[in-house]
């Protein structure tokens, strides 16, 4: 508990850091947008329904979804200007998180911009215009100055509200202090869950006091308490961001990717040791959706990071077949440096397939043992699947294989896949190979005698601009053909269980240990 | 006749098939008070916004000392003219000082000229030196009326235009403040064109009363000709109320 607590501790200056970027950035670009569109639309009542209608439909779009969204939309955006210009940009990371949460901060800045202006005293306008005031003086001298404290208080919704949407760009690259939470709940770790919600909130709190500080000094025309909220604002977001200023580039520094899982914060935490051995630093990306980490190493925004070769050959190279696991691991090889100058450096050893996986006691009473079995009794089980599984190609192959047709299907992020299944509210569950938890909680893994899903061999995969990067290469070599599953398991279970949990950067160091690396 | 200072020259203006103002035609000398009279509707405050250019004409032509009022950007023209009306419409977030200057600063005056003038208008308008300072909302509604005067006056324009001016004050306020602008009229040379439908402060204030209706004009006359008897029946009835006010009054003061 304590020394989740201090892992969590140590982490904090980067994270928030990173937080405060994203979330003043996307707020002062916001800012920067929504006042001009707002003072048109209080001027015109032409623009005001299209721009207020078009703030409230953003608003009404799951903020995780607008955030993901950006990402194929800068990607494509990313493809045009290179074709056109000769030079792309980074789709992921920083770019689709300012853009997502400057849309969702404008809804409350423009509303009450609208509100504020409209509800300026039409004597105090018409003043202004009998003394001969330009439009322009009219807005600066009178209008904006009386209008103040309602956008004052718009400004303030929308800080509290990107902060707290910000904790969602942590999927599409974006470090904040979304991290904790989302690896919490992957491990498990719910002091991380905690930590990263307290955090959020405090950081939130802050910032509403002190823009609340500045609301009140416009209305109450006190200028002390403006320039004491201003100057509250500066001090904070230096303090924040001081810890980055000291993390720029460089040639030197390596990008570790991870997808959202603890095995791959464990391989994350293990590839960045090896690479900080040679003297190198390391910076991490952690909690990478599964098609969005390819993506990443494949436009350089990640240097090194592990996938499996049945994911790679079904989302990337669009295979349905199986020509089995070597001719899998060739063709990969080959194709993917060839299409995208990827690396496969090679596979590190063991095996993290899908496989449906369902309580001993469960299987033994049907007498099930492989997925043929389990077709004659789908019908009356319940099927909980990972949040991927039932749109992937492997579950169609498989279904298609054996004729499954369950009584339902029930979506659940990884951890409470696995509880589902020991609770019993699932029968039967889409489980990893390598997952510790197969053991922990008793499962038996259904055979699968029509090979309908893919080898899945863990690939390390070294991004185009380093596939020839010695140094990197070096670094990570030795682990091909080094890790049986039996250590994967151990490793993964060590982070994953309820008592005497270890941090996945722990749990690398003793896998380092175990192999003798 | 020497050029007028406001000329109105067959003006209309028109808000959808209603015609608020329509071919009307005034001439207003150098030095003049006058009164435009009438009800709500009589076109009275359409008539004085066209002089400063809040409203554009329809038709006809508006000429300021001599010159078309369209010519150049109606923001200048309206920095050359004095505007107070009945809601004064002090800046809420700027001292009194600050309102008053606002003239001088659109004219780009320095920060000595300017605090000069402010101290100036103060005292003219009959403000304590103290008043500067303070915001408009801890002023009485007297006192906040002379800002606005003391606002309008402050570039040194020569016209001043007045809509129902005093017209939300109490009966003695206004009576003063009313006497008060009547000297600053006469001391400082202004040609003032006031709009009210108070036919005393029109006859008690102004040299010239306009009678308006329906955006014309029904009369247009000094007080005492007016008083005296008009063709117009409505003119007449319009007069006939403070005519018998001031008989029965000075039936009272004659019999103690």
């Amino acid at each position: 508990m304590e020394d989740r607590f201090d892992a969590a501790l140590a982490l904090l200056p980067g994270y928030l850091g990173q937080h405060v970027l994203v979330s003043a950035s996307a707020l002062l670009l916001g800012l920067a947008v929504s006042l001009p569109l707002a003072v048109g639309a209080s001027r015109s009542a032409a623009l005001r329904w299209p721009v207020l209608a078009l703030a409230s439909l953003v608003q009404t779009i799951p903020s995780l979804a607008l955030l993901a969204l950006f990402y194929p939309l800068l990607l494509a955006l990313s493809a045009a200007s290179r074709a056109m210009f000769g030079h792309g940009f980074a789709a992921l990371g920083f770019l689709p998180s300012l853009l997502a949460l400057t849309l969702y901060s404008m809804l409350p800045i423009l509303r009450n911009g609208v509100a504020g202006l409209s509800a300026v005293d039409p004597a105090a306008v018409e003043a202004a215009r009998g003394v001969g005031m330009t439009d322009r003086q009219r807005l600066f001298w009178v209008e904006l100055p009386l209008a103040a404290p309602v956008i004052m208080a718009g400004v303030r919704t929308a800080a509290v509200w990107t902060i707290g949407a910000a904790t969602l760009a942590t999927p599409v690259g974006q470090t904040s202090l979304g991290n904790y939470i989302f690896a919490g709940l992957q491990t498990e770790n719910w002091v991380f869950v905690l930590f990263g919600c307290v955090a959020s909130a405090v950081l939130a709190m802050a910032a509403d006091q002190l823009l609340g500080l500045i609301e009140s000094g416009l209305s109450a025309r006190r200028r002390w308490r403006i320039w004491a909220g201003l100057a509250g604002l500066a001090i904070g977001l230096a303090a924040c961001l001081a810890p980055l200023a000291g993390a720029g580039g460089g040639a030197n520094r390596y990008v570790v990717g991870a997808k959202n899982f603890s095995e791959q914060y464990i391989l994350a935490e293990l590839l960045a040791d090896r690479i900080r051995k040679t003297g190198a630093a390391v910076d991490m990306k952690e909690d990478l959706g599964s098609n969005i980490a390819y993506q990443a190493l494949k436009a350089g925004e990640i240097d090194a990071y592990v996938d499996y070769s049945g994911t790679l050959w079904a989302n990337v190279l669009g295979r349905r077949d199986n020509p089995g696991r070597q001719a899998v691991l060739a063709t990969l090889t080959e194709a993917l440096a060839r299409r995208d100058g990827v690396r496969v450096v090679g596979a590190i050893g063991f095996e993290n397939a899908y496989a449906l996986a369902m309580p001993r006691a469960k299987a033994a009473a049907l007498h099930i043992a492989s997925l043929a079995d389990l077709a004659a009794h789908a019908s009356e089980l319940t099927f909980g699947a990972d949040l991927e599984f039932l749109s992937r190609p492997e579950w169609t192959a498989v279904r298609r294989a054996y004729g499954l047709a369950f009584r339902r299907e029930v979506q659940y992020q990884p951890t409470f896949m696995y509880r589902a299944a020991a609770s019993g509210q699932a029968d039967v569950i889409s489980a990893f190979s390598s997952d510790g938890r197969i053991a922990a909680d008793d499962l038996v893994v259904l055979a699968d005698p029509r090979h309908a899903l893919p080898p899945y061999d863990s690939v390390l995969l070294v991004s185009p601009r380093r596939a020839h990067d010695a140094r990197l290469i070096g670094a990570l070599s030795p682990l091909i053909a080094k890790i049986p599953v039996e250590a994967m398991r151990a490793a993964n279970l060590s982070v994953d269980r309820d008592r005497d949990k270890a941090t996945p950067a722990a749990a690398a160091r003793a896998l380092e240990g175990r192999l003798g690396l | 006749m020497a050029e007028p200072v406001i000329e109105l020259r067959d003006v209309s203006k028109r808000y959808g098939a209603r015609a608020a103002v329509e071919s009307l035609s005034i001439a207003l000398e150098r030095g003049s008070f006058t009164a435009l009279l009438g009800g709500s509707g009589s076109g009275k405050t359409t008539a004085l916004k066209l002089i400063n250019g809040l409203i554009a004409p329809d038709a006809g032509e508006v000429m300021i000392e001599g010159r078309p009022a369209g010519e150049g950007p109606g923001y200048a023209l309206r920095r050359r003219i004095g505007y107070v009306f009945q809601e004064v419409g002090l800046f809420p977030h700027m001292t009194v000082a600050e309102n008053i200057a606002i003239g001088p600063r659109l004219a780009g005056w320095d920060a000595r000229r300017t605090g000069e003038r402010v101290a100036e208008l103060l005292a003219l308008v009959d403000l304590p030196p103290d008043a500067g300072p303070r915001r408009p909302s801890e002023l009485s509604g007297g006192q906040r009326q002379r800002v606005g005067v003391a606002r309008a006056l402050a570039a040194g324009p020569a016209i001043m235009l007045m809509d129902e001016p005093f017209g939300a004050l109490d009966p003695v306020t206004r009576d003063a403040l009313g006497r008060d602008y009547r000297a600053l009229h006469e001391r400082l040379g202004l040609t003032t064109l006031m709009v009210t439908h108070d036919v005393w402060e029109a006859l008690l204030l102004a040299d010239r009363i306009v009678v308006m209706d329906a955006g014309a004009i029904l009369a247009d006359a000094p007080p005492a000709a007016l008083l005296a008897g008009h063709p117009d029946a409505r003119v007449q009835a319009l007069m006939e109320t403070p005519r018998r006010q001031a008989e029965r009054v000075r039936a009272m003061a004659e019999r103690p």
